[in-house]
């Protein structure tokens, strides 16, 4: 059990001569591989909750790759853009696919980022020394929706541009300003060509380099603080006489021949709706969002993208339109302070007791019950569930400081539990 | 296990095994039952005691499924011709050459030509509609819209629902109107092949709703045949929608197998390498 695994990566260190010593020279390539990849101990208990990471990563490069690829062909303005989009779609070689490659990424990437940000909340990987590492993720969030946002306007269908009245009329909900702010983002009285235009330079060189920073960020933070794992151990108290964490494994070999095996199951999951199924229902492409941009014309109902819904229950729950953005911003705002809200001696949800597992239970029913009811009418009876389930997701957060520390926790191993 | 196999081929691809019996037809030899020489009834003519038969129970039309399948590629020919008789009049599907549709559902060259592609148009030109846009505005308030989307933004239940629920109304100006999409502006345009119907409504307390139809003049074509002819105009449209389908289903199927393979090697590599984890 104690024993250092084998090396098996085929790796003798930086050679002496040679080109590549030659460029190792100048640039600590093999240093960086080495303690990054090679070096890099990750906990062996990681379980399946764990692939969603290296997920994101493989959705943000298919998103990069289909969106320059798509950029080539896209013709931004509110004349050109809807037809250009069906240009692609029936003109260029192969254009559909690269078009159903990346409208069902942006979709799968909100299903990755969930499940990774819901890996956190299970086994508390958001808690000291991780809150860094955790801000920067939520911030990764944000920027995502935004982009996820302006992508969402460029295809130019009648939703894109009620979507974007609807959300860019939020700003105007910010008192003083709001009105000032509004025309400033339309660059307009209405959403119109300007807007489209501004969106389309956000989208593909703006945000998406924001990413990558942000993307690099996390990164480095994680690899200075060490993964958690289900059991929330700290796998660094424990090493070898080499300094070798006793429950670590390097992450190169172990965990870059598994993450492979996630990224295939990811790619047939969708080659399986890109191939078959790209408007899933109506989810991933909405039908109405296959007519022109109409101004005239409202669609009914105006619903954001599943990965909003929540929010915009949230938001129409409450009659007074102000307050009901202020509560939607608390709703994803919350998430950034749960590190100080949560008081639980222990990381995992493994080790805690029952008050602090029915309150994650709750908030999961009550998350996926807001998604469901953000896709509905704004009428009865949703607005009055969307009310009532949108207690228990407050509840999950401020309410944390309190019963997470009454709450009776059992006695964390001292060795994460691996049943190899 | 072979049927099964054969069955699960069909469910992703859509694509019968027996493909060689599916032979390319020409929409010109597919006979529209001499639908197009009939004069058309003048709604004027129309007599609403006459030829009026009563059914029972009320007709959920909106229950109606148009039930087509963009693999059934004479259905698609057929509905191809369908189109260009009788939609695009007023319709255009500017987004679709007719080269495309001709390369997509084998159809010869020499029958495109002279049988779907319009006077005045060449074989790679898209498909637009001869009716000027301000007359159609004079004639029917606005532009008869483009058809390309049209089975994406409304759905094929939609346009088989709206095909098949007009009647007359002497009070429009069209002199006919449609459940699916009241107070349309489009008239009537095939009542010479189903007839001419009048809608039966029953009173109740939150208003007048729609019971059965009564048949007011017999169309050329039977009940069914309309049916089938509805069915194939929606499943060109539904092609047209999105004229990749057929092709993403079949390469599809080869992709998610070679990806089922390579994650079935990368298990078992990823086996391998872990064995020496305890």
């Amino acid at each position: 059990m104690a024993q250092a695994p084998v090396d098996r990566t085929g790796y003798r260190g930086a050679s002496k001569r040679g080109f590549w010593a030659w460029i190792n020279r100048r640039l600590p390539v093999d240093t960086f591989l080495r303690s990054q990849l090679l070096e890099y101990y990750a906990p062996k208990n990681f379980n399946i909750w764990y692939f969603f990471g290296s997920l994101a990563l493989a959705v943000l490069v298919l998103q990069l790759l289909t969106g320059i690829y798509l950029t080539m062909f896209y013709k931004v303005g509110a004349a050109t853009s809807f037809d250009s989009v069906e240009f692609i779609m029936r003109e260029v070689p192969f254009g559909w696919l690269i078009r159903y490659l990346h409208s069902t990424g942006a979709s799968v990437f909100f299903i990755v980022v969930y499940l990774h940000m819901y890996r956190s909340l299970l086994y508390g990987s958001y808690k000291a020394p991780r809150e860094l590492l955790w801000l920067f993720g939520m911030i990764i969030y944000l920027t995502l929706m935004a982009e996820a946002f302006l992508g969402y306007v460029l295809p130019w269908g009648n939703m894109s541009y009620w979507a974007a009245t609807v959300i860019i009329n939020l700003f105007g909900t910010i008192p003083g300003i709001g009105p000032a702010l509004v025309e400033w983002i339309r660059g307009d009285y209405g959403v119109a060509d300007a807007t489209l235009n501004r969106f389309f330079s956000l989208h593909v060189v703006a945000v998406p380099l924001v990413l990558l920073l942000l993307v690099a960020l996390h990164l480095v933070a994680l690899h200075e603080v060490g993964s958690n794992n289900p059991d929330g151990v700290e796998i660094k108290d424990r090493k070898d006489a080499k300094g070798r964490p006793l429950d670590g494994i390097p992450f190169h070999p172990y965990y870059t021949v598994k993450d492979i095996v996630g990224v295939c199951v990811l790619l047939v999951a969708l080659a399986i709706v890109v191939f078959f199924v790209p408007t899933l229902g109506d989810l991933f492409l909405e039908k109405a969002n296959f007519e022109p941009a109409n101004p005239l014309s409202t669609p009914d109902p105006i619903s954001p993208s599943w990965y909003f819904t929540p929010y915009y229950a949230i938001l129409r729950a409450v009659p007074d339109q102000r307050i009901g953005a202020l509560l939607m911003l608390i709703a994803v705002v919350s998430f950034f302070f749960l590190p100080w809200l949560d008081r639980s001696p222990v990381r995992s949800m493994r080790y805690r007791g029952w008050i602090s597992r029915v309150f994650l239970a709750l908030f999961s029913i009550a998350f996926l019950v807001l998604m469901y009811l953000g896709m509905q009418p704004a009428q009865e009876p949703y607005v009055t569930l969307a009310r009532i389930f949108a207690v228990p997701y407050f509840l999950y957060f401020w309410l944390m400081p309190w019963y997470s520390r009454i709450d009776r926790v059992k006695p964390v191993p001292e060795r994460v539990t691996y049943h190899g | 296990m072979v049927r099964l196999a054969a069955a699960a081929l069909v469910l992703l691809t859509g694509v019968p095994l027996a493909m060689g019996a599916d032979q390319p037809q020409s929409p010109a030899n597919v006979s529209p039952s001499g639908a197009t020489e009939a004069t058309k009834p003048q709604p004027s003519e129309l007599n609403r005691e006459q030829g009026g038969s009563e059914q029972s129970a009320p007709v959920r039309w909106q229950s109606w499924r148009a039930g087509n399948s963009v693999l059934d590629r004479s259905s698609i020919q057929r509905g191809a011709r369908n189109f260009m008789n009788y939609c695009n009049g007023c319709h255009s599907l500017k987004y679709m050459r007719y080269q495309r549709i001709a390369d997509d559902l084998q159809i010869p060259t020499s029958v495109l030509t002279s049988d779907l592609v319009a006077p005045g148009s060449n074989s790679l030109d898209y498909i637009t509609t001869a009716m000027p846009a301000a007359d159609a505005v004079n004639w029917f308030g606005k532009q008869p819209p483009d058809l390309s989307l049209i089975a994406r933004s409304r759905s094929v239940d939609y346009l088989y629902q709206f095909l098949k629920t007009f009647y007359s109304d002497p009070s429009r100006p069209t002199r006919s109107d449609n459940l699916a999409y009241p107070n349309a502006a489009m008239p009537a345009v095939l009542s010479d092949l189903e007839g001419v119907k009048a809608a039966v409504f029953r009173d109740e307390p939150t208003g007048k709703v729609f019971d059965h139809f009564e048949t007011l003049a017999p169309g050329n074509m039977t009940p069914e045949q309309f049916d089938g002819f509805v069915r194939d105009t929606v499943n060109f449209l539904d092609y047209v929608g999105d004229p990749s389908q057929v092709e993403r289903r079949q390469i599809g199927l080869f992709v998610v197998l070679f990806l089922v393979a390579l994650t079935i090697l990368a298990y078992l590599l990823k086996k391998e390498y872990w064995k020496d984890v305890h």
